[in-house]
This record gives structure tokens, C-alpha cells and sequence, in this order.
């Protein structure tokens, strides 16, 4: 459950003022907005990333607003992947469990689990450099998702990837909460992606959070 | 310093005798620099025979400015990458007053003349700190005089590289490393440093190499005493001073095989394929 209240960021001169947001525990939040318009910036406050000037974070009942990002158990998933160009796709899929100081047997049984559902076990000991953009993508949401966190931050995942690949990537995550519970934040300015994968719709405008009908979304492509 | 593809050279079609007239006047006035380069080295190599080259490197005097150059070289390159990667990485990836200020600051051993640093230095330990530090480590006119006046030049190339590479490091993965459980030290030590190596290990590289050649400061600071203070421009100077060009020139020919040992590690290091081949990438 993701929990927004009366939430102020600041970015330089850009500010977000009084943001509301309620996420229900195990859904797939979509937030649209166009370019500039704060997603990242928001997202970026949920994740510990970028500090609060005002208001409240709080994750599966748990005030973060001040916690650092190691504690408040958030995967990112970022556009690029920003996947770590000197580890193997294996070493992504153990770095943080390796961090949280977890028994080799249990990190390579974990690495096994993820590298299994994302279809990843063949490429296990490859380089980012070797991979294309929907397999870095697939390694990106394994590694977000290998220390079990509660909530899934995705900004804009599918944005870089050709039409054929944003298929597969979208299948990956609407599989997502089969394998693990999540409650997942997606940005996006995708229609598209937002009526195939959201269960509940925002878009943030002139830094107001509204909610969207499903059904009121235009034919485009592109949110407005 | 990585490669991006960004920085591969693009073939642009030739569509007449103008883009080839064009390209033939940017190859004359490249090639005129080229060729005095190369001439300069003919030149050197025509003075001096392979017996009067083993000859003069078999002088206990060089033999000693060869070791003392290695040793303070490599004392230099470890200093300037332990002070480069933090001043690096502050100036990369923080912002903080008077920033501008401090950028400026750090080019000064850039742009100074070598001769002022030495000065400088000479200057600095006459003060009572300087004194002090002098009465538990003899520094000016001893061997610790000649690293750091090699660290005050190479550190600045060093902290200038790895700034840039610090800079091309995108700070989404430093994120994501924090997400993933990291404290900044983590993320840093886990993912900024390995992803810097190949910025680091050039930063290294040019260090070694400035430092090998620095002489201004070291005369001023050091002196140039032989067999205490002398390291391989130093011999290159003594020698030209007693008329012994035989020994200067083939002092000077080890230091330019030792410089283009050096640019060609850092453009092999430059190279990304190296990396894959080597596991490292």
C-alpha cells in the first residue's frame, strides 16, 4: 500500500506541493503525466531518493518519509535498467540479498527462483554489454524484485524498447504479482500500457494527483 | 576513460572535388605537426648508436635517476588516485558553495608555470608549519621533496580524469544501488569505483607519465644533486650542463619509450573490446 499525504518535493526551481495518493495494498497503480510533469520527481520521493520538504511517505502502514532508501524496501526499476555494466546478470540478481548479508545457499536458490521466472537462466553469467534491451530490461526487474520488497517503483520501463520487446516486457510484469505480492507504482505516458497493466488509474497535472476511469482514457497513445 | 559510441568516427560520404580539397588541407596542416613530431624523434634516434645508449644506461648516475624516477613515479601514482577519487567524485556528484571557486583552484597546478610550484613549495616549508614538518621528515632537498613536487602536478591530471569519469557514470545506478540496500559508502565502493576502472586505471597511467616527466618543480624544490636528488630530467639537465649530449639524448630516448608505454596503455585501456578479452569489462 502506498500512502501520499499532503506530500511537498522539491527538484531545483520545480516544486510539487500538497500531493495525495492512496495505492491499495497488491495493485498495479498506473500515473500518467506528460514529460516535466513530476512523475520522476515523485517517484524518486517514494523511493527515499530525493528528500520531503513537507507531508508524509508511508509503504505497507510504515511512515518512510525519513527513512534512507536501503530501509524502505522499494524496488526500482528505472528507463534505462541502469544495470551495473561490471557484474553478470547473476551478480545483479544477488546483489542485494548479498548486501543484506543472506547465506550463499539462500542467495543462489533466490537467484535461481528470479532467473527462472524472468527466463533469465541461460543468460546468467552475461555482461549487461551482451544483452538486448528487453532481456536488460527482464534483469532490471529481477534485480528490483530479488530482496522481495513490498512495493515496485517502474519509471517509464517500457519506454525504450520497440513495440515487439514492450510486448514481452509488458507480459513480464503483468505476471509480476502471480510469482510475488507487490504493490506496484508505474509512471508512464503510455496509454497503451496504462489500460493493459494498470488496476487503478492517476494522472498528475499541474502537481495535482487525480484518478482516471479506465474507460474515460482517449484512443491515443500518448497521454495529454 | 570509456568509449561511448558517440565518440566513433562517422564516415560521411565525399560528394566532390571540394569535401576532398577540403579534407586535403586539414591533412597538410595535421600532417605538418605529424611530421615535425616524428622528425624530432629520427633526429634523437640518428644521434645516438644502440652501443652509446647501453653505454650511458650502464652509469651508476642514470642507473640511480632511472630507480629514484620509478619508486617516486609510482609513490606519486598511488597518492594523486587516493586524493583524486575523492576530489573526483565530490566534484561529480556534489553540490556545495563555492564550487566554482574550487574547480578553479584545482587547474592552478595545470596552468602554473612548473618553476612557480617549486617556488611555492620552497616557499611553504620555510613557514613555521612547513619548518615543522621538516625537523620529523627532511623534505626540500631530499627525496620527499621530489614526490611531492611530481604529486602537486600529477594529482591535478588525475583528479581532472577521474571528475570526467565520474561524470559519465549515469547516477541511476548509484539509485538503484540505494534501493537495492546500499548506504552511500556501498553504493560507492560496490558500484561507482568498479564502474570508474577503466577511468581510474587512466588516470593512473597519466599520472605516472606526468610524473615522470616533471622537472621545474624538482629543480627548484629538490635540487639537483647527483645521486641524492636526481631523477631522469634531472639527468637529462646535468648532462646537457657538462656538455655530454651522447648521455642526455639517450636519457631522453628511454623517457620518450617510457611515455609512449604509457599512451599506449592508455588507449588500450581506452578500448573496450581489451576489457571484454581480459574479463574485466
Amino acid at each position: 500500500m502506498i500512502e501520499l499525504r499532503q506530500l511537498e518535493v522539491r527538484a531545483g526551481t520545480f516544486r510539487l506541493r500538497d500531493v495525495d495518493l492512496d495505492v491499495p495494498a497488491g495493485q498495479h497503480a498506473v500515473l500518467l503525466g506528460r514529460t516535466g510533469s513530476g512523475k520522476t520527481t515523485l517517484l524518486e520521493a517514494i523511493c527515499g531518493l530525493r528528500p520531503v520538504v513537507a507531508g508524509t511517505v508511508r509503504l505497507n502502514g510504515r511512515d518512510v518519509t525519513r527513512l534512507p532508501p536501503a530501509d524502505r524496501g522499494v524496488g526500482l526499476v528505472p528507463q534505462d535498467g541502469a544495470l551495473f555494466q561490471h557484474l553478470t546478470v547473476r551478480e545483479h540478481l544477488a546483489f542485494a540479498l548479498e548486501i543484506r548479508r543472506e547465506t550463499r545457499e539462500v542467495v543462489a536458490a533466490r537467484v535461481e527462483e528470479v532467473a527462472d521466472w524472468l527466463g533469465l537462466t541461460p543468460l546468467l553469467d552475461r555482461r549487461p554489454r551482451g544483452l538486448s534491451g528487453g532481456e536488460a530490461q527482464r534483469v532490471a526487474i529481477g534485480r528490483a524484485l530479488s530482496f522481495r520488497p513490498g512495493i515496485l517503483c517502474l519509471d517509464e520501463p517500457l519506454s525504450a524498447l520497440d513495440e515487439e520487446t514492450r510486448g514481452e516486457i509488458r507480459e513480464v510484469l503483468r505476471g509480476l504479482r502471480a510469482h510475488q505480492p507487490v504493490t506496484i507504482l508505474h509512471i508512464t505516458h503510455n496509454l497503451g500500457d496504462a489500460r493493459q497493466l494498470g488496476d487503478c488509474l492517476f494522472r498528475l497535472r499541474d502537481g495535482v494527483i487525480e484518478p482516471v476511469a479506465k474507460d474515460s482514457l482517449p484512443q491515443s497513445a500518448v497521454a495529454s | 576513460m570509456s568509449t561511448s559510441p558517440g565518440n566513433k568516427p562517422v564516415s560521411l560520404p565525399l560528394t566532390g572535388r571540394g569535401d576532398r580539397s577540403f579534407l586535403a588541407v586539414l591533412w597538410v596542416i595535421g600532417g605538418f605537426y605529424l611530421l615535425i613530431l616524428g622528425a624530432m624523434l629520427v633526429a634523437d634516434l640518428q644521434f645516438t648508436s644502440p652501443g652509446e645508449f647501453l653505454r650511458s644506461l650502464r652509469s651508476p648516475e642514470i642507473r640511480y635517476a632511472i630507480k629514484l624516477s620509478l619508486i617516486s613515479c609510482t609513490l606519486t601514482t598511488i597518492l594523486s588516485l587516493w586524493v583524486a577519487v575523492p576530489i573526483g567524485y565530490l566534484m561529480a556528484r556534489t553540490r556545495f558553495p563555492g564550487k566554482v571557486l574550487i574547480d578553479a583552484v584545482l587547474d592552478i597546478p595545470i596552468v602554473l608555470p612548473p618553476l612557480v610550484i617549486g617556488l611555492s613549495l620552497l616557499i611553504l616549508f620555510q613557514t613555521p608549519p612547513g619548518r615543522a614538518i621538516e625537523r620529523i621528515i627532511p623534505v626540500t632537498y631530499a627525496i620527499p621533496s621530489i614526490i611531492l613536487a611530481q604529486f602537486m602536478v600529477a594529482c591535478a591530471f588525475a583528479v581532472r580524469t577521474l571528475r570526467a569519469t565520474f561524470e559519465q557514470i549515469s547516477p541511476r545506478q548509484e539509485q538503484v544501488a540505494l534501493t537495492l540496500g546500499c548506504r552511500r559508502g556501498q553504493a560507492f565502493w560496490l558500484v561507482v569505483l568498479p564502474e570508474a576502472r577503466r577511468g581510474l586505471l587512466t588516470a593512473a597511467t597519466l599520472a605516472w607519465a606526468r610524473a615522470l616527466g616533471e622537472f621545474g618543480p624538482i629543480l627548484v624544490f629538490s635540487g639537483a644533486t647527483r645521486m641524492r636528488t636526481e631523477v631522469l630530467p634531472t639527468t637529462v639537465f646535468l648532462e646537457l650542463s657538462v656538455g655530454n649530449i651522447e648521455a642526455a639524448v639517450a636519457v631522453s630516448l628511454l623517457m620518450v619509450g617510457a611515455a609512449v608505454a604509457a599512451l599506449v596503455i592508455i588507449r588500450v585501456l581506452g578500448s573496450e573490446r581489451i576489457f571484454e578479452k581480459l574479463r574485466l569489462g
